[in-house]
């Protein structure tokens, strides 16, 4: 009896001193030796408390797979003349296919021949189009445009995990969700616009030549001419601040892209005192480069970043070597994270914020102060009740409550869980329910007192007797906690994980640790009422 | 001390009429206040919008703000002070935008512009669109169903079938109840109002098995008595530790409905009332329909 007493002490001191070894590093982290914080971590706390940013960003995956048509039509249209093969228009038709138009059956049959050649993954199908033309429409599979999407969606998350890096987060979370959605965490994040500008721009970089003889009055009216767009450049006045928008035709075919990029850095013009972006090809890009400036000296090249023209320079020369700079009025704010997100890649498609949640550490500060002296005087409210209803017995469920509290706390450091606000009401909740165990048993031991039993009997039916109503009651709890870790997101996942953490650690503290501390207060005394 | 004395025996199961017609009152109030606003009152996690918590260095008021921000066409504009600050206050706009520049820059910037420059400091921004709302919604009452349907599982396993049912009408009840005096209180639901109504489920039903159990137990030791007297008496031999363990769990949630600032008050708001309607259904509601189910069985046996 009295070695399973000791045992059952030794448990409890075990429990306690290995929570003060997980507690240690939440409290005073500096102070400890690295081998002692490596095995437990600081409580990790959540965006809403610390401060920082949730952002749920969902990738266009349909227009990823309308850029992999247009990407077919521009080297079909290459092939076609190629091989000679005679054809009126080709274009992309419902988001998931191309369609070549021909004007006999002759022709149609080598369109269908070289595409079964080169592209046999695409569905064919034949229609005779308005004024006899024969339309060839060659249609994406659903199994290629799930995989056009899937690559997509985990193309953007690396190319937003290779900003996030260069943007300097401690800690970032990047996870792809359901779907096409991709969350990132952002903690203790400064400046939350700055975040956003640099996550969300697809950063696409296309290089156009502009055409000249186009009517800009015409085209700012609507009217194009064939195989060109109409794009605006920017303008930042530099004593304003202003930004004026110019119109510029350009060729519609892009001469080269920034996916041929090796490296991008910010440079000071010396002479006008102007941070630009220096880019630098790799040696596809260079030679490509080379070779358009060979061909193209005298004539006007924009440089087009998301469709904005940054820049239209004359080609005044040939340009071997594979570098050149992008330069616009930038701050210099601006041009370091321009050359971040062409260093980083462009996203294959665009990006919209679908949710965002940010927390400015003020208020996270605000609400750890608040929930913290929650949980103060809601535990020195129940301290008081217990000990005026309960007496010296009410003394025993605080000691239960307190080292409940303490398990708590290094649970939470043990299992790396990340403590919300959500979370702060969850333990200041169990605080409040987890005197319930002893006041079962309190009341189950008062019974058997009032039925004439011994002070030790009593106490013994009194744990026998309540330990199931306890089990019972405390499990649905807990089976409820568990539905909402399941379906909950963010800050209502760590409620549900202290409330479990919470149910677990009052029916080790009510059940055991209290009958322990009875037991050693007891313990070879002859005791002929119990304070109850 | 005593809160109550061992031999109290209260008529609580005489009085099931009488709480029948309370309860019913309550939720058809509830109902008709839901009725007339048109559905709950579902906050930017559920309907989708964005919000904006915006505390100023200056005494300003929300007509000001509204003022000011006049010029931006934001639709729906509601500004409301936010806890126990008076300069602070919360925006909200029905509106979301997927845009890199965000309603919430717009408002800062024409907040700058209005006030001094550095009296405005926004202190939390939420957007959220209205895909994510419903995605959001329909996991909320997912969870809500799933934990009903786990729960009635573990009791028809523990207890019997009859107790289950008897649980999940007052889970019903107390969740019901809840969403009526939200609705009434003209407050919000949100994401963690749903995590309250779990926690309500969860706290209502400990309270609801304690006394089940006793049941059980009496059931075992008393074969003469009635069934209804057995209840009772049950009911009664539970009353001083259902007090008891709902007032420290008031007073907790109390401490955090006073203290634990604007963010969390409204889930110790639905706290507060779910442990109150939680505590009075297990008594007045769990119970007696076990009652109402035994007499259905009796009458269908004869």
């Amino acid at each position: 009896m009295s070695n399973s007493l000791k045992f059952r002490s030794m448990l409890v001191l075990a429990c306690l001193l290995l929570s003060f070894f997980a507690i240690a590093p939440t409290l005073m982290q500096s102070s400890l030796p690295q081998w002692w914080t490596d095995t437990f971590s600081p409580i990790q706390l959540g965006l809403d408390l610390q401060g920082g940013m949730h952002l749920v960003l969902g990738v266009d995956v349909d227009k990823a797979v309308e850029s992999r048509i247009d990407t077919i039509i521009d080297q079909t249209e290459a092939q076609l003349r190629e091989k000679d093969i005679i054809f009126k228009r080709l274009e992309r038709r419902q988001g998931d296919r191309l369609v070549v138009m021909v004007y006999d059956e002759a022709e149609g049959a080598k369109v269908d021949a070289l595409m079964a050649d080169e592209y046999p993954s695409l569905e064919p199908e034949t229609f005779s189009g308005n004024g006899g033309y024969i339309e060839k429409h060659f249609r994406l599979s659903n199994q290629e445009i799930e995989n056009i999407k899937d690559y997509a969606v985990r193309q953007a998350l690396e190319t937003l995990r290779n900003r996030v890096d260069q943007f300097g987060v401690s800690e970032p979370t990047l996870q792809r969700q359901s779907g096409n959605r991709i969350l990132i965490q952002l903690p203790g994040v400064e400046d939350p616009e700055r975040a956003i500008a640099l996550l969300g721009k697809t950063a696409r970089l296309e290089f156009k030549m502009v055409d000249e003889t186009a009517n800009l009055q015409d085209a700012v009216a609507g009217k194009l001419p064939v195989g060109t767009q109409l794009l605006y450049e920017r303008n930042v006045n530099k004593s304003t601040g202003a930004t004026t928008e110019k119109p510029l035709v350009v060729i519609d075919k892009t001469v080269l892209t920034g996916d041929l990029l090796s490296d991008a850095n910010v440079r000071i013009d010396t002479r006008f005192n102007e941070p630009y972006v220096s880019i630098e090809f790799n040696s596809v890009g260079a030679k490509r480069f080379d070779q358009i400036t060979a061909s193209n000296v005298g004539k006007r090249m924009a440089i087009v970043l998301d469709d904005t023209v940054y820049s239209a320079p004359v080609i005044r020369e040939r340009i071997a070597g594979g570098s050149a700079q992008i330069s616009g009025s930038f701050t210099s704010q601006e041009a370091t994270d321009l050359a971040i997100v062409l260093r980083a890649g462009s996203l294959p498609a665009p990006v919209k914020i679908m949710e965002n949640r940010t927390v400015g550490p003020s208020l996270g500060h605000d609400s750890i102060a608040k929930g913290i002296k929650s949980i103060w005087v809601g535990a020195a409210l129940v301290v008081l009740a217990m000990i005026i209803y309960y007496q010296l017995s009410g003394i025993v469920a605080v000691i239960a409550l307190v080292l409940n509290l303490i398990f708590i706390t290094a649970m939470l450091s043990m299992f790396g869980a990340t403590l919300t606000l959500p979370g702060l009401a969850g333990i200041v909740l169990t605080v409040g329910m987890a005197v319930d165990a002893n006041v079962l048993i309190f009341e189950r031991i008062r019974e058997e007192v009032r039925l004439g039993r011994a002070p030790k009997l009593a106490l013994e039916s009194g744990y026998a007797k309540a330990f199931m109503t306890i089990i019972d009651a405390n499990l649905t709890t807990l089976l409820a906690a568990l539905v909402l870790f399941q379906f909950g997101t963010g800050p209502v996942r760590g409620f549900a994980v202290t409330l479990s953490i919470g149910i677990i650690a009052s029916l080790f503290t009510a059940i055991f640790v209290s009958r322990v501390v009875f037991d050693i207060f007891l313990k070879g005394r002859d005791v002929k009422r119990l304070s109850i | 001390m005593q809160l109550i004395k061992p031999d109290t025996n209260i008529d609580f199961i005489g009085k099931r009429k009488i709480a029948l017609f309370v309860s019913i009152a309550v939720i058809l109030i509830g109902l008709a206040s839901l009725v007339v606003k048109g559905g709950p009152n579902y906050g930017i996690d559920f309907a989708g919008g964005t919000l904006v918590q915006v505390q100023f260095a200056q005494p300003t008021d929300a007509s000001a703000i509204k003022k000011a921000l006049s010029d931006l066409e934001l639709g729906s504009l509601v500004v409301q002070t936010f806890g126990d600050n008076q300069n602070e206050f919360l925006i909200r706009v029905e509106q979301t935008t997927g845009e890199l520049q965000g309603l919430a820059q717009q408002i800062q910037k024409t907040l700058d512009t209005t006030y001094a420059k550095g009296d405005v400091d926004i202190r939390r921004v939420e957007m959220v669109g209205p895909q994510v709302g419903k995605d959001l919604r329909g996991k909320g009452l997912k969870a809500i169903f799933y934990a009903m349907i786990g729960l009635l599982a573990y009791i028809s396993w523990r207890f019997e079938f009859r107790f289950a049912v008897g649980a999940i009408v007052a889970l019903v009840h107390d969740v019901m109840i809840t969403l009526g005096v939200f609705s009434l209180f003209g407050k919000e639901i949100d994401l963690p109002i749903i995590a309250a109504f779990l926690a309500i489920i969860g706290y209502s039903l400990n309270d609801t098995i304690i006394v089940y159990d006793r049941i059980r137990e009496n059931l075992g030791k008393h074969h003469k008595e009635s069934f209804p007297f057995i209840v009772n008496r049950s009911i009664n031999e539970t009353l001083s530790r259902t007090l008891l363990t709902s007032g420290t769990t008031l007073m907790v949630v109390l401490a955090l409905f006073i203290l634990g600032g604007g963010v969390i008050h409204n889930f110790a708001f639905a706290m507060l009332i779910g442990i109150l309607v939680g505590t009075y259904s297990s008594i007045f509601v769990a119970s007696p329909v076990l009652i109402f189910w035994q007499k259905k069985k009796d009458a269908r046996s004869k």
